[in-house]
């Protein structure tokens, strides 16, 4: 019995090359199996922490799912702004325990700039229900004053007293500078795996400032107005992007909402996070299963492949069989032979897709971060991507009986003398 | 044990299926233990049916096998396989050897098949390794041909370590089928007297199928197999 698998792995090894090609074609077909399970999960994941403890994400009317984007997620941009005196007007609501503004459109080296209240160092959260915490240094107070996400500052090598300049819209080349309005960096927040990392954020009066010589988006010709002179115009924000909000008593959030949805003065939509996140899933949710289906083809390709490759070898193995057979083996020792071989074939190209895929983590996960601002941490397989693999292995192995019931037929017709 | 039946067949009738005509119908045929038969019989003879009933892999549709006193007809099919493990040594036309496993490896196959051609073959704490060393000694496989891989023997080589392997742990019957027709007329001659020889050494019983007829004064009987077989010639059943 034990010699059996010493026979079926000297005959595997007999045949390297090919079993080998197999292998590898079913270690990448785990690797992209597991890597689009993990992306999803991950993705969800990320996405989830990204915010905690709003209750409502207001914004100028369009989707939910748009509002949510680029309110919480800098993703996409907001096709109108609203106006200050909304603002304020919600956020003296009686039911409102506190508010925080978000001003966004300009950045820096591709990571979005915010301009915000110091109430969003109070009451930003993410994770569950974490406050940001300062890594160095403290909250914007002057008015050039900036405070870097986590990436930021390490990505662009930045520490505290590094003077920064702004970038007038979203991207990364070609974009207009804010070259005679630098910034201090005077703070550096902790490392909390979501869009803050990657955000540079500032006072609303700083966009308003830096805004303050341009308009429609360039410099007016002629007007350029010095730093220390920005002082003496007013500064009070004229228009945000959105607005986070969270109520006193969570109770109260559609009575909210509905004030906002039906806010007289301009079109407005207010959304609760959790809302807006399910649809978004709803929507990615197709993309995800298409995914899926296809890396599970291509897992099927993968042993399809294995089965096809013993398949072929196995005319070229009668007389070994037969061999084997007269020296006492028995039709179901030539079907062990047989499914073993694929069986340990899926098992060791299951187990080094799961390797490729920790090495490919290593190396794009921070791509990945730095890029899109998804956190994939390289880590062990999950609950979900070990089931996955048992589901490869047992099919697997049910592909394997295949080229084993017909070895075992085979042997069986053959006996000692095939008749090749 | 001399002079009786080591192989003993009774109104055999064996067909590949029910619709195909009789391919052997041997009213009787004994085979007593320590002869040299040479077996004889042109292509469709029914020599490898014969071959198969032997070793237990194919059932008569009636009749009766025994081999060593064991019916093989009234036991089931993993005893066959072990009946024929125990006490059968098979040594084919060519291709006999397992491309991937080692010459010695290959000699000691049945070892791993057999636990009581095991024990013979280390009896009185022999090594097997030194044991397939004898065996190869005897049929001139010099040392420097054993570590080279058994795709790289000539085919003259390769039926001795094979007639190595079917001689390891003394099995009582060594079958042989068309040994010698890969290897040329001296090679042949070369070849059969260190069977031969080997078989005599141990007493074991040496059933030789050949359909080449200068081959059979070495032997002690000869039988001719379509003379034995009453089933008509049948070319497909070769």
């Amino acid at each position: 019995m034990r010699y059996l698998f010493t026979l079926a792995a000297r005959s595997a090894w007999n045949r390297r090359l090919t079993l080998g090609m197999t292998l590898i074609a079913i270690a990448l077909s785990v690797t992209l199996l597991l890597g689009v399970e993990r992306i999803r999960h991950d993705a969800r994941e990320g996405f989830a922490q990204s915010v905690s403890g709003t209750d409502l994400i207001v914004g100028a009317r369009t989707s939910p799912v748009q509002l949510m984007l680029y309110a919480v997620f800098r993703i996409g941009e907001a096709t109108n702004n609203i106006r200050w005196q909304t603002y304020q007007a919600v956020a003296g609501n009686p039911a409102v325990a506190w508010a925080i503004p978000l001003s966004l459109g300009d950045s820096h080296h591709g990571f979005a700039v915010l301009g915000t209240s110091p109430s969003y160092f109070d009451h930003f959260h993410y994770g569950q229900s974490q406050p940001l915490v300062f890594a160095s240094g403290k909250r914007f107070e002057g008015l050039f004053d900036a405070v870097l996400g986590a990436e930021v500052a390490e990505h662009l090598g930045y520490r505290l007293g590094d003077k920064i300049v702004l970038s007038h819209g979203m991207g990364d080349v070609g974009l207009a500078e804010h070259a005679d309005k630098p910034f201090v960096v005077t703070g550096i927040l902790a490392r909390t795996g979501t869009p803050v990392d990657r955000t540079v954020h500032v006072s609303l009066e700083a966009i308003q400032a830096i805004h303050l010589d341009w308009q429609g988006g360039a410099p007016i010709p002629g007007v350029s107005i010095p730093a220390q002179y920005v002082r003496k115009f007013d500064l009070s924000p004229k228009e945000i992007t959105a607005m986070l909000v969270g109520l006193k008593s969570r109770a109260g959030v559609f009575k909210m909402q509905r004030y906002v949805n039906e806010y007289g003065a301009e079109p407005l939509l207010a959304v609760l996070p959790g809302v807006a996140l399910s649809e978004l899933w709803q929507v990615v949710g197709v993309a995800e299963r298409t995914l899926l289906v296809v890396s599970t083809m291509v897992v099927a390709v993968g042993l399809c492949g294995l089965v096809a490759v013993i398949l072929a070898s196995l005319n070229e193995r009668r007389r070994e069989l037969a061999i084997l057979r007269s020296v006492g083996a028995r039709p179901s020792d030539v079907f062990l032979l047989l499914t073993t071989e694929g069986l340990v074939v899926t098992l060791l190209g299951a187990l080094l897709g799961v390797v490729l895929l920790t090495v490919l983590t290593v190396f794009v996960g921070p791509i990945a971060q730095a890029r899109y601002g998804l956190v994939i941490q390289p880590r062990f397989v999950s609950l979900d991507e070990l089931q996955l693999l048992g589901a490869v292995v047992s099919v697997g192995l049910i592909a394997s009986l295949m080229p084993g019931y017909r070895a075992y037929k085979l042997s069986l017709a053959d006996g000692l003398t095939p008749r090749i | 044990m001399l002079n009786t039946p080591i192989i003993q067949i009774d109104n055999l009738l064996f067909r590949w299926s029910a619709s195909h005509a009789p391919c052997l119908d041997l009213p009787h045929l004994e085979i007593n233990a320590g002869e040299r038969i040479f077996l004889h019989g042109p292509s469709g003879s029914g020599k490898s049916t014969l071959l198969g009933l032997l070793g237990g892999v194919l059932l008569p549709e009636r009749g009766a096998i025994e081999l060593l006193g064991t019916a093989l007809t009234k036991i089931d099919s993993a005893a066959r396989d072990r009946f024929r493990a125990d006490h059968v040594g098979f040594l084919f036309q060519q291709f006999n050897l397992i491309p991937y496993l080692s010459v010695f490896d290959n000699v000691l196959l049945p070892c791993h098949f057999s636990m009581r051609r095991r024990a013979r073959t280390t009896a009185g704490g022999k090594r097997l390794q030194d044991e397939a060393k004898r065996l190869l000694d005897h049929l001139d496989i010099e040392p420097a041909l054993r570590d080279r891989p058994v795709t790289q023997l000539s085919v003259g080589q390769q039926q001795r370590v094979a007639a190595a392997r079917a001689l390891i742990g003394q099995p009582e019957i060594v079958i042989a089928d068309e040994p010698t027709s890969s290897l040329d007329a001296d090679r042949q001659k070369a070849f059969l007297d260190l069977l031969l020889k080997e078989c005599g050494e141990v007493g074991t019983t040496l059933l030789f199928v050949s359909h080449d007829h200068r081959l059979a004064s070495s032997f002690s009987r000869e039988i001719a197999l379509q003379s034995v077989n009453q089933a008509p010639l049948d070319a497909e059943a070769a």
